[in-house]
């Protein structure tokens, strides 16, 4: 070894090749299975891509840093199971880009958040979290609720993850800004072919105001946030599911 | 002597790649602006044509003027200067954001009074982290890197203009990718934010940094490499392999900001803490530890303490570490196959990472009475003893019981900040006050009074911050379990919000010590370089590159 080492320490080419190769192993081992090894990902039902309205309020959230302070990953250990609901599956992430698993929770998890607070709390709480929750350290999010979402640019988002591999059709990028329209709007005639793209997907005014916000946008994105998988079904002692 | 013509070199062969891939910047940015449909990155694309303006007016000029000339025979320590004052500017602007998120926490209701979306913590947290880690941290290394590299191969830098380059293109990266969290452009993973015009960016300034090293490695006049080229080495070659995998993303628009990462969910996640891990591990360890080698042994006048412990402690640290990333991910849906690997090969991390506290701190035998006299080595050495603490207290927390405890509380934070402030920090500052008196020519620094003030208020600064975090990370970790004699969980998550408050005051107050000690330095830097007080100037007209390149460092002792 020390004749190696004596070797490369005289070549610097050969040093840094050396280098390379010996950090090349690692990486190699950790993360090249995850792609092929089938079992990294649980087959489950019922997650889908996110609508374009949902997609708009993740790019927010990220945007805005959430994930800064809030976690998306519920850990199998028995107080956060109570705390917060079913412990998360890898397949609930399959179409976070990046994901959204967090490092620290300054705030709450909020991997089981969807459907816990009705949207009028959520617009209250983002507009003035100290005013709905009196110990709160969050920032304040009121400007959301000025800001108009740009409507237009989405379908190239779309286009983008389908490029990636995500299994958006050619029929949703085309119809991505009007299904946008069609989530705030619960009187459309569309609703029911937009439920059929996007089941569970929740079409409401979110922040009761006329135009699409980008309030809007975040809570169509909340609101949907682990609720897409149905746990009565899940069968979490299958082989398969048991890594 | 140094403008003697016959030794004059032209440094032209640099001139046209440079002023090429300015051009090329000039007319994407220049797209951006005119056709790019996404309002929030044309501040980026004007930012962008300025600064490839400047750099092809300054190119053209230089070139017309016949400013662009050198002296093959003296070391390139102008861009060595600027990154003294590039690693003392972004230090005080990363860590000031560090103070006052600190504060927005503790009292959060200035962001409700500020009322500035841009000024909310989670836009300016990535602000904070990339100002010192690659602001304060990033300067810090490319200059001490071109310096060591210097005088340990006893040549000039590589490249003639190519060091420039990379100084001013990574200043570039910092301005764009800061302004960027500002305005909401980021790419949302830790540590690797910014977006991919930015990452490209990136990839061409740390491929020249790369070939500069490399170049002047290869025309060394020393038959042997010194150990600190190994860790520098490691450092540039491991980032620019986990920068360019990490990154790997679809941009949605070829003139717009955003991207989606190629890889999704559990794979990004994996891939994700690969790199954060070991941008900790090659840029804030190895790179760092290239440092101490260097500075502890000049500065202390003592070889170092073990030749045969460097070996082996730099090709385990360099193998190991990058295995130890799926620590971040215990318990989450990330396979358990892969989180006990993590977990396994982190603890084994701990020997070899002593072993550079190891060889960095016994190189003082012989010289520990210097300990009490010159503060600027017992920072050197203190900031290696953090280093050991760091490096202890991180195996710990990757074993997975303790990490089901620790994992998204303050005690990361803490933990994180031990490294930070206690050992990059640290060796940072002892490097400086090496540096700057040998750079600019004087005896010794303005004030050894005054870095023994930077000394305590680091130290001081630092307790207080780790501290606190140790106490609120622990609490938090144990009051999100506790339940009650019924069963029922005992405290709602607020509960537990509320009772971080004092320890998140205390830690404000100890970050702010941390930061008047940079500025007492700045003060201290800056007289020493207008040669006040003990900083006279020395008179010596030996060029730099005649004079024997180490007077500490013994020729290295093979097969000892």
């Amino acid at each position: 070894m020390s004749k190696l080492h004596n070797y490369m320490e005289t070549r610097s080419f050969a040093l840094m090749v050396g280098i390379l190769l010996t950090v090349m192993v690692g990486g190699i081992v950790q993360i090249a299975p995850l792609f092929y090894i089938d079992s990294t990902i649980e087959e489950v039902e019922g997650v889908r891509p996110y609508s374009p309205l949902e997609l708009a309020g993740q790019d927010i959230y990220i945007r805005e840093g959430c994930y800064l302070c809030h976690s998306q990953m519920v850990r199998p250990l028995r107080d956060e199971i109570e705390r917060y609901g079913h412990y998360s599956l890898a397949a609930e992430s399959m179409y976070d880009r990046p994901f959204q698993w967090g490092s620290k929770r300054t705030g709450p998890d909020l991997a089981r958040v969807g459907g816990k607070y009705t949207d009028d709390w959520h617009v209250f709480h983002m507009t003035n979290p100290r005013a709905v929750v009196p110990d709160s350290v969050m920032p304040p999010y009121g400007f959301l609720n000025d800001k108009e979402l740009n409507v237009d640019l989405i379908g190239a988002h779309l286009a983008a993850k389908k490029a990636i591999g995500e299994p958006y059709t050619e029929e949703m990028i085309a119809l991505a800004a009007a299904d946008m329209r069609t989530q705030v709007d619960p009187d459309s005639d569309d609703v029911d072919a937009f439920l059929t793209r996007y089941p569970k997907a929740q079409v409401r005014n979110f922040d009761a105001k006329p135009e699409i916000t980008e309030m809007d946008a975040l809570i169509a994105y909340l609101q949907i946030i682990g609720t897409m998988v149905d746990f009565d079904e899940y069968e979490a002692n299958v082989n398969d599911n048991a890594r | 002597m140094s403008n003697n013509p016959s030794i004059i070199k032209k440094a032209n062969g640099a001139i046209l790649p440079i002023g090429l891939i300015c051009v090329l910047g000039f007319i994407w940015a220049v797209l951006v602006a005119s056709r790019g449909v996404d309002p929030v990155i044309k501040p980026h694309a004007y930012m962008y044509i300025f600064a490839f303006a400047l750099a092809i007016f300054a190119l053209v000029y230089g070139v017309m003027q016949n400013k662009f000339v050198y002296n093959p025979y003296e070391y390139d320590d102008g861009v060595i200067k600027a990154g003294v004052y590039a690693t003392i500017f972004w230090g005080i602007a990363g860590m000031t954001v560090g103070a006052i998120i600190a504060f927005e926490l503790a009292f959060p209701k200035m962001m409700d009074a500020m009322g500035l979306s841009w000024a909310n913590f989670g836009r300016l947290r990535p602000l904070h982290t990339s100002g010192v880690i690659f602001g304060f941290g990033g300067n810090a290394l490319i200059a001490t890197s071109f310096y060591t590299v210097q005088r340990t191969c006893r040549t000039r830098l590589a490249g003639g203009m190519w060091p420039w380059f990379v100084f001013w293109g990574w200043q570039l990266v910092l301005v764009i990718a800061g302004t960027g969290y500002l305005l909401g452009i980021t790419h949302g993973q830790e540590y690797a934010e910014p977006e991919w015009y930015v990452d490209i960016w990136i990839t061409i300034v740390w491929v020249a940094y790369l070939a500069v090293f490399m170049m002047t490695l290869v025309k060394r006049k020393e038959k042997h490499i010194y150990v600190s080229n190994w860790f520098y080495l490691s450092f540039i070659v491991t980032i620019a392999m986990l920068h360019i995998v990490n990154n790997m993303a679809l941009p949605v628009d070829w003139l717009g900001s955003k991207s989606y990462s190629l890889a999704a969910g559990v794979q990004n996640a994996m891939t994700q803490w690969w790199y954060g891990h070991n941008a900790v591990g090659f840029f804030l360890t190895t790179g760092f530890l290239g440092m101490m080698y260097y500075f502890i042994p000049k500065r202390a006048e003592r070889p170092v303490y073990s030749y045969r412990l460097s070996i082996v402690h730099f090709w385990t640290v360099i193998f190991i570490y990058i295995w130890a990333g799926p620590h971040h991910l215990h318990y989450t849906a990330l396979p358990q196959w892969t989180q006990t690997l993590g977990m396994v090969f982190s603890v084994m991390l701990w020997m070899p990472s002593w072993g550079g506290m190891i060889n960095g701190l016994m190189t003082l035998s012989g010289a520990w009475d210097k300990l009490r006299t010159d503060p600027v080595l017992r920072m050197l050495a203190v900031s290696v003893a953090f280093y050991g603490m760091a490096t202890f207290e991180g195996p710990l927390m990757a074993v997975r019981y303790v990490n089901a405890l620790s994992h998204y509380t303050d005690w990361t934070i803490g933990h994180v900040h031990a490294g930070a402030l206690g050992w990059n920090g640290m060796v940072t500052f002892g490097a400086i006050y090496c540096l700057v008196p040998w750079l600019w020519k004087k005896k010794e620094m303005y004030s050894l009074r005054m870095v023994e003030w930077h000394f305590w208020l680091c130290t001081i600064g630092i307790i207080f911050y780790i501290t606190a975090m140790w106490v609120s990370g622990i609490m938090q970790g144990l009051m999100w379990r506790a339940y009650t004699d019924l069963g029922f969980l005992e405290y709602s998550f607020i509960e537990t919000v509320k009772a971080m408050h004092p320890y998140y005051i205390i830690r404000a107050v100890g970050g702010t010590l941390f930061l008047l000690g940079m500025f007492v330095m700045t003060w201290n830097v800056w007289k020493t370089i207008a040669g006040k007080g003990d900083a006279y100037a020395l008179t010596d007209e030996t060029p730099l590159a005649r004079k024997p390149a180490v007077d500490a460092i013994p020729e290295l002792a093979l097969g000892e």
